[in-house]
């Protein structure tokens, strides 16, 4: 888009063809009020509050497009009289008992109507009973709520949910006198704000959603509100922390907001998460899942030396990925100095698999971000449980497709309620497991520049190809006469006689004919619903950014090389921009740091994993270690970003790196690491204090630093291998968590209470003789365990899931690397 | 004569009259004199007759603390008490926390809860007496009225760190059903003239 120049209170400003004046202003510091326009979100012109006057009209600001030359009033004595009315409307039979709100002081309707100066009120209404309603995890006060429906945007245009919409409020007719005498605007939000009110799009009282609470974060007064939060504490007694969210591979930015845990107890205690909601959207397990700190009273010496000594001892360091990069480091560190062996097995199926892919690519990393994403206007996702894998992912993907007019396609095993309810623009196709390779050749064949392609691959896509003759259905238009009697007065006797006349008419008719079509046996093997070329030339229409993200599912597979070549292939010879999902939060940094083994030695210690000692921040190991949320250290994120993250609450036991020390390593602090992470690696040598969290107001992210994507060498070889006729066939079992839960430490905190077991989706159930809460014996090649089913919505079809965050569970054991596995389930 | 001036005149009657002072001795001989004829003067004893003269006719002007106590103005800014509402007794406390962020030497504390009848309910509520400067700035911060200065000055304990209650704040339900709930005065008590200062808000019913 082509930059232009408008003038908004007699400032030049620049912005880009298209944007909204309102961004505009807010990108270049011009204050223009607004209640219900969310960034990154749609219009929703329910507050009318951001009125301007462009070029001597008056517009909304949210949603009137900058044009070249563009003159902007921000504020005329008309506009003042709608915005007072406004916020007089907005405080008509909203409650006076600013004192008892969860919203403490951060309240945009408190801050407007002191804003607008309304110090007395004009408008009224008779109010009518509006009850608060306990939503599950939310907390909804109609009495509250001013209906900006900026939760009811954020729920559809940013998250998919859509489990939100305005519902009728039942309450009278305004006075008929008050549309002459009140300002026009102000009239109109009043008529259509005293019509609804927030409900439930299911209808009934049970929310049914991914439980994200974005919702509660964007409600600009005290009308939503999270349950585990409502009336513990005053925003204003909170420090806030800023952070990076330590679950997955998003490295969402949060805040933690602390304050003392009670009269009694000093102790920082973490009462909410909130974030920075105009450009970073959180999950559930980011927005309630905080307390999952190793409460550690003091130093165990003890416990510490045997530490030492096990170290000495020891010759392998098996590790997860959920650690920040200066542990990693450290780890690193200690294998050169010691010849430690380092087990990761995750992070290393990812560093295999980013290096297949520099082999063609020749960059190091992927060359898009989720960012990007957003704003793309085709999205497919290949490989990954989507919404649970990486919850910002499907934000990603959601919110293109809302705001771009966007299209995309969702390839996966496992079918998904939640992304079938994102729009029928997003086509899912459930192929079977272990055919991602042919989903990718499809990809080539659909996308892919043939004439750039290497000639062994077109020539292996053509063989797919046939030519058939296929008797097809056409509609022609066709003219028909016809003799109709018609009645006719007859004008000399006046009676009624029937005359015969021709009548033509156009009459629609189905003709079937033999067409030669091009057949792709692509599709039957990766398994495309019924007309897809035709529903396929319908998404492309008008497409211009194409984005593809690629997950989990790929680094296990059997042959993850073939995937991670057919990957570069498709970002080289197509145009889609990728993006490659790490498996867990820090999986990335991990594979960038640590040279990672693949054989156990004798003697292991264990890094929040069972070993021969076992180092935990989950509490249960030999020595404690600090949780993410207890440490100072930088996470790398699937935007290929380098994180900063704060400690919130205290840890006072022992680091990994007085560990390290006493092995001869030497730095005061963890964050001593973060200058020497590995430059050579896309790292920049830059202290931890000197990283930076926050967003600017044009939405431009400025946290940590972006790694360097560095030049690999390729040899040139861009071969690949056809894919595998190999599938899984019976009943198959997949490795997922649901939403909201990542590790053992989503799993330990109060809030998210997501039972494990055996996930079997509610249309299998109904048809099975399984029934929640049934004790199961799940038996596969690798390995058996017993645990219970447990009924969940959010999953589809006939392939039962199997999370990773209970380690009790040790699902682990019952797969072989790749996601899924075939399993025999019996009733016990 | 305006306002301000008419206490600015400290001539308030006859009888005052300037008291005549000496000169202060400045040489070490003039200095050796004044003590000289101030020990022998035997003021000493004339100070020692009237303690004893008085002693005698037991016309005693002084108050006898602790059998006897001074009222104390309604403004006196001693221990906090928490007040009830005069219908129905109920705490007049809503827990908005105002208090607690305005308090200078970070004294006060409270914890709050969503109560049974979807609420805000006081948990807990403490003051640090020993850290409390009594500036009276929560009683006038309070928008219920509930937290106000007593009179209950007497508040000597072994422990710095004595804490109290909100328990021992409220007051006692028997006072308020018996009228016996003191309203507070000061600041942050409504002014008398406050409904024509208010603008009303229409009414649709």
């Amino acid at each position: 888009m082509s930059k232009i120049t408008i003038t908004i209170d007699g400032k030049e400003v620049e912005t880009q063809a298209g944007e909204y004046v309102l961004n505009a202003a807010r990108a270049n510091n011009i204050f223009i009020p607004a209640i219900c326009y969310l960034t990154r979100c749609s219009p929703t012109l329910a507050c009318r509050i951001c009125l301007v006057e462009a070029d001597g009209k008056q517009v909304y600001a949210c949603n009137a497009k900058a044009k070249e030359g563009m003159n902007i009033v921000t504020t005329t004595e008309n506009i003042e009289k709608e915005r007072r009315a406004i916020m007089e409307v907005y405080d008509v039979n909203h409650p006076l008992q600013c004192g008892v709100c969860d919203q403490s002081g951060e309240c945009e309707l408190q801050n407007y109507t002191l804003e607008m100066g309304v110090d007395s009120q004009h408008y009224a209404i008779k109010d009518v009973p509006r009850p608060a309603k306990d939503w599950d995890h939310l907390h909804y006060d109609p009495g509250l709520c001013i209906v900006c429906e900026r939760c009811v945007t954020a729920c559809k245009d940013m998250i998919g949910d859509t489990s939100l919409k305005t519902v009728p409020r039942g309450s009278d007719p305004l006075d008929p006198q008050y549309k002459e005498s009140m300002p026009k605007d102000a009239y109109a939000m009043w008529n259509k704000l005293n019509k609804s009110i927030i409900g439930l799009t299911s209808g009934g009282d049970m929310l049914d959603c991914t439980k994200c609470g974005e919702c509660a974060a964007v409600c600009p007064v005290g009308a939503l509100v999270d349950t585990h939060y409502i009336y513990t504490t005053n925003a204003w007694e909170c420090e806030q922390i800023p952070a990076t969210c330590g679950h997955c591979s998003a490295g969402c930015q949060i805040y933690y907001d602390v304050k003392h845990t009670s009269i009694e107890s000093d102790e920082p205690k973490i009462y909410r998460v909130t974030n920075e909601w105009n450009y970073v959207s959180l999950c559930g397990a980011g927005r309630y899942g905080f307390d999952y700190q190793n409460k550690v009273e003091g130093k165990d010496e003890e416990a510490f030396s045997k530490a030492v000594e096990a170290f000495k001892k020891a010759d392998t360091i098996s590790f997860t990925s959920t650690i920040t990069n200066e542990e990693a480091l450290i780890l690193q560190r200690l294998k050169e100095k010691y010849g430690y062996k380092l087990i990761n097995e995750e992070a290393r199926s990812f560093q295999k698999f980013l290096k297949d892919y520099s082999e063609i690519s020749g960059q190091s990393l992927w060359g898009s971000d989720l960012e990007e994403v957003h704003h793309s206007d085709f999205v497919v996702s290949v490989g990954m449980a989507i919404k649970s894998d990486n919850p910002n992912a499907r934000y990603a993907l959601n919110n293109s497709m809302k705001m771009n007019k966007g299209a995309g396609l969702y390839f996966h095993p496992v079918k998904d309620p939640v992304i079938e309810g994102l729009g029928k623009n997003i086509v899912s196709i459930y192929h079977k497991p272990l055919q991602e390779e042919a989903v990718l050749y499809l990809l080539l064949d659909l996308f892919g520049d043939k004439e750039k392609l290497p000639k062994e691959i077109v020539e292996y896509l053509a063989s797919f190809h046939s030519k058939v003759m296929e008797t097809k259905k056409e509609v022609v238009k066709k003219k028909v006469t016809e003799t109709v009697k018609v009645k006719k007065v007859d004008e000399e006797s006046g009676e009624e006689i029937e005359v015969e006349e021709e009548k033509t008419k156009m009459v629609n008719e189905t003709i079937e004919k033999e067409v030669e079509v091009d057949k792709n046996a692509l599709f039957d093997i990766v398994g495309v619903p019924a007309k897809f070329s035709e529903t396929l030339e319908k998404l492309l229409k008008k497409k211009e950014k194409f984005a593809l993200m690629v997950g989990p599912d790929f680094y296990t597979h059997p042959n993850s090389k073939n995937l991670a070549r057919l990957t570069a292939l498709i970002e080289k010879y197509s145009p889609f921009k990728l993006v490659i999902v790490p498996p867990l939060t820090n999986s990335l940094g991990v594979a960038l740091i640590n040279e990672l083994d693949e054989e156990k030695g004798s003697f292991t210690i264990g890094y929040n994993t069972k070993g021969d000692f076992t180092l935990s921040a989950l509490g249960d190991g030999d020595l404690d270690m600090p949780a993410i949320n207890q440490q100072e250290g930088t996470l790398t994120s699937v935007n290929k970003r380098v994180n900063p993250t704060n400690q919130a609450v205290p840890y006072r036991g022992y680091e990994l790196n007085d560990i390290a020390n006493a092995l001869g390593l030497e730095a005061e602090l963890t964050v001593d690491y973060t200058k020497e992470l590995p430059v050579e690696k896309g790292f920049e040598s830059k202290d931890f204090d000197e990283l930076p969290n926050y967003w600017e107001n044009d939405g431009t992210e400025v946290r940590g630093y972006v790694l360097n994507n560095m030049t690999v060498e390729s040899k040139g070889d861009e071969s690949v291998k056809p894919f595998g006729e190999e599938t899984l066939e019976g009943q198959l079992i997949y490795l997922a968590n649901p939403v909201r839960q990542f590790t053992p430490f989503t799993h330990k905190t109060t809030n998210l209470d997501e039972k494990s077991g055996l996930y079997i989706s509610e249309e299998y159930l109904q048809k099975s003789d399984f029934n929640e809460g049934d004790s199961v014996r799940i038996t596969t090649d690798s390995g058996e365990l017993t645990t219970t089913v447990v009924c969940d919505n959010k999953i589809a079809g006939d392939i039962f899931v199997l999370p990773t965050f209970d380690k009790n569970l040790n699902s682990e054991a019952l797969f072989s690397g790749y996601r899924f596995n075939r399993a025999s389930i019996e009733k016990v | 004569m305006s306002n301000t001036e008419m206490f600015k005149d400290r001539n308030i009657s006859e009888d005052y009259f300037l008291l005549d002072i000496e000169d202060y001795p400045t040489t070490p001989w003039e200095k050796f004199k004044r003590v000289v004829k101030r020990s022998f003067k035997g003021e000493l004893f004339v100070g020692l007759w009237v303690v004893l003269r008085e002693m005698i006719k037991f016309d005693i002007h002084t108050i006898q603390y602790p059998e006897e106590k001074l009222p104390i103005g309604p403004r006196y800014r001693a221990v906090h008490e928490m007040k009830r509402l005069w219908e129905s007794g109920t705490e007049r406390c809503i827990g908005c926390g105002l208090c607690e962020k305005i308090c200078i030497s970070n004294c006060i504390r409270m914890e709050t809860r969503y109560d049974e009848n979807q609420r805000k309910e006081v948990g807990e509520y403490s003051i640090n007496l020993g850290r409390c400067i009594f500036c009276g700035y929560c009683a006038e911060v309070c928008p219920e009225l509930a937290i106000t200065h007593g009179g209950e000055y007497e508040n000597a304990s072994e422990q710095r760190e004595h804490f109290i209650l909100y328990e021992d704040m409220l007051t006692p339900i028997d006072d308020v059903l018996n009228k016996k709930q003191r309203e507070f005065q000061g600041f942050g008590a409504i002014t008398p003239h406050e409904d024509e200062r208010l603008k009303k808000t229409p009414l649709a019913y």
